[in-house]
């Protein structure tokens, strides 16, 4: 063999050989986080986890309050965010496909959509704590959603757009109206895929912290009232991580492993409802 | 034509009832609220497009009002001053803009060389079975909430650094000039370093998924062809694939700096939280993110909030420029892509 040649094997073995290891060691380094969060969550993890309050420090309890205060500040959240995004991601793709304005919304939607979480919580504490002159679930709730906004933005419009334009031809056709055409026609074949920006929404809101520490603030008492201060999974866990407790530090890890499991069901199940549309 | 006694006929598409032969006088009153319905519809979508643009408007003038009082009080000095004293109230941003920039820029240099190997395996050595799983597994781990790696790195990666990465750095450059500095002082655990290295595994997915998907839209041809004359995949990646691709690997990178640089609760677990701008990259220090998520519900006093505030606007400037870069480098691509 030429050296020439050996040698461009050599660089060559060297290069697949990095790109290989780098696989293994980037997969196995999260595998490792997973493993580790499983370890320790599950040590924890017991029906009283779901049945009991947050203890005071040296006492058994449970995050009870907690996983409440999330699901309800992470449906309110939904409610308000997917209309707005639905309708926007709507207009995007059929009255205004071509137009400027679109251009213009898809730029800045897609910035907000990986904008600082933490910005978000600022913005919500300008706008509603300071008026408001208390945290409350409420203001969590609109946080989180400013969140979702975008998400289903892009989803609704990236799933509409591969709606094909002979359905909405037909439908037009037939007389019917562009507003008939649009609700009756392409959300139905779109639907499946609008659902899955939905799901994605919640998988992304259900781990964030940050927006929640100055509109939710936190509580450690049981409460149902949104227009108080709410407990969440995420600022717990932040709270008790931090502590010097041994129990709190452990609660911490099993919502730790909650949240986690919680999330990548979500994104399971999004993917596996966007592959059964595809395969249909 | 009597319509009155005909059967109402339900409309499949409309969903109510309407009349088969129904008069004029009825059918233009379906027609006008058709119309009517239609046009409402339109407005209602387009006021949901403009409410995205306001909410973007929004966020930039809250923050601003927010911060007015500081900006007011310390000028551009606030930039450049180190200082952060809630009982003189005199604040200034430089430690956590410096904790920012290098904690992302630690992150940066570890997570781009090793996501862009990943891609490369990914694309280009990896059988074919295995590459949606790997692809799908990739991608459910970025959407892994950031506050479970900021708990690993406080219990997990930080008391192991502690024992071994930190002081092999301590001996290995203790006696080196200039690195020694950047070296310097007792292994703590948690710090500056520590941080960039759990930005690092949190940003990693996001850029190998990135540079995987540019990859792949690179035609086969060019790089059938490269093969075709012989070259060996090193030499098609180098030379075909990312030249090829070059704006929308940048545009990932950006797009994970902008990650990086937003990021809060990986980096507040393990930062330190120390208003400092040190030399050592093994002391603690602080970030902008950090400084607001556990000061801001302590803050009393409106200078301070202001100045927290005036941080966020800091941090929201910044990202913005950088993730408005990397959007427009990956249009470029994707227009590329689809001509």
């Amino acid at each position: 063999m030429n050296p020439l040649y050996r040698r461009r094997r050599r660089r060559n073995g060297i290069a697949m050989g990095l790109a290989t290891g780098a696989t293994v060691l980037g997969l196995g380094w999260l595998a490792m986080i997973l493993g580790v969060l499983l370890w320790e969550g599950s040590s924890g993890l017991s029906l009283r986890v779901f049945s009991e309050m947050t203890p005071p420090p040296g006492a058994d309890g449970g995050l009870l309050n907690a996983v409440v205060g999330s699901v309800l500040m992470t449906t309110l959240a939904v409610l308000i965010g997917t209309p707005i995004g639905v309708l926007a991601g709507t207009y995007m793709a059929e009255y205004g496909r071509y137009e400027r304005l679109t251009s213009v919304v898809r730029f800045i939607n897609d910035v907000l959509l990986s904008a600082p979480s933490i910005v978000v919580g600022l913005f919500v504490y300008e706008i509603m704590v300071t008026p408001m002159g208390h945290f409350s679930g409420y203001a969590g709730a609109v946080a989180l959603a400013v969140i979702v906004i975008p998400v289903v933005v892009r989803t609704t419009e990236d799933m509409l757009l591969l709606v094909p334009n002979q359905l909405r031809e037909a439908a037009a056709a037939l007389g019917m109206p562009r507003a008939y055409v649009i609700r009756r026609v392409a959300y139905r074949a779109a639907r499946a895929g609008m659902l899955t920006g939905v799901l994605l929404a919640v998988a992304r809101i259900s781990g964030e912290t940050a927006p929640l520490l100055f509109t939710a603030l936190n509580n450690q008492f049981w409460s149902l009232n949104m227009n108080a201060p709410m407990a969440s999974l995420p600022v717990i866990i932040f709270q008790f991580a931090l502590s010097p407790y041994e129990d709190w530090q452990r609660l911490a890890w099993t919502g730790a492993l909650i949240i986690t499991i919680a999330v990548l069901g979500l994104s399971i199940f999004a993917r596996a409802l966007a592959a059964s549309r595809r395969a249909a | 034509m009597p319509s009155s006694r005909e059967k109402p006929v339900t409309d499949m598409a409309i969903g109510r009832e309407a009349f088969g032969g129904a008069d004029v006088a009825s059918r233009s009153r379906v027609l006008r609220r058709m119309r009517l319905n239609d046009l409402g519809f339109r407005w209602i979508t387009r006021g949901a497009a403009l409410a995205v643009l306001a909410l973007l408007g929004g966020v930039i003038v809250s923050l601003v009002v927010g911060a007015a009082p500081a900006l007011r009080a310390f000028g551009f000095g606030f930039l450049i001053d180190e200082s952060w004293n809630p009982v003189t109230e005199t604040f200034g941003a430089l430690a956590p803009i410096y904790g920012t920039v290098v904690t992302s820029l630690i992150a940066m240099a570890i997570a781009v060389p090793i996501g862009l190997l990943i891609a490369i395996f990914l694309t280009e050595l990896c059988p074919l079975w295995l590459r949606r799983p790997i692809g799908i597994a990739i991608e459910l781990l970025a959407g892994i909430p950031s506050i479970i790696y900021g708990i690993w790195g406080l219990f997990v990666f930080a008391p192991f650094l502690q024992r071994t990465l930190q002081p092999a750095l301590i001996d290995l450059f203790g006696n080196v000039p200039l690195l020694a500095a950047v070296f310097e002082g007792p292994p703590y655990g948690i710090g500056i370093l520590t941080a960039g290295l759990i930005l690092a595994i949190m940003v990693l997915p996001f850029i190998t998924s990135i540079s995987r998907d540019v990859f792949e839209a690179v035609p086969p041809v060019l790089k059938e062809a490269a093969y075709g004359i012989g070259c060996t995949t090193w030499e098609v990646v180098r030379h075909v694939v990312i030249p090829y691709t070059r704006v929308g690997v940048i545009g990932g990178v950006m797009l994970g700096l902008g990650r990086a640089l937003g990021e809060t609760m990986a980096v507040t677990f393990v930062i330190g939280n120390a208003h400092k701008v040190p030399v050592s990259i093994l002391a603690p220090g602080t970030t902008i993110s950090a400084t607001i998520a556990n000061e801001f519900t302590e803050a009393v006093g409106d200078l301070y909030t202001a100045s927290l505030v005036a941080l966020g606007l800091i941090l929201f400037v910044i990202t913005f420029t950088v993730l408005a870069i990397a959007r427009y480098m990956l249009m470029r691509i994707e227009r590329r892509a689809g001509a």
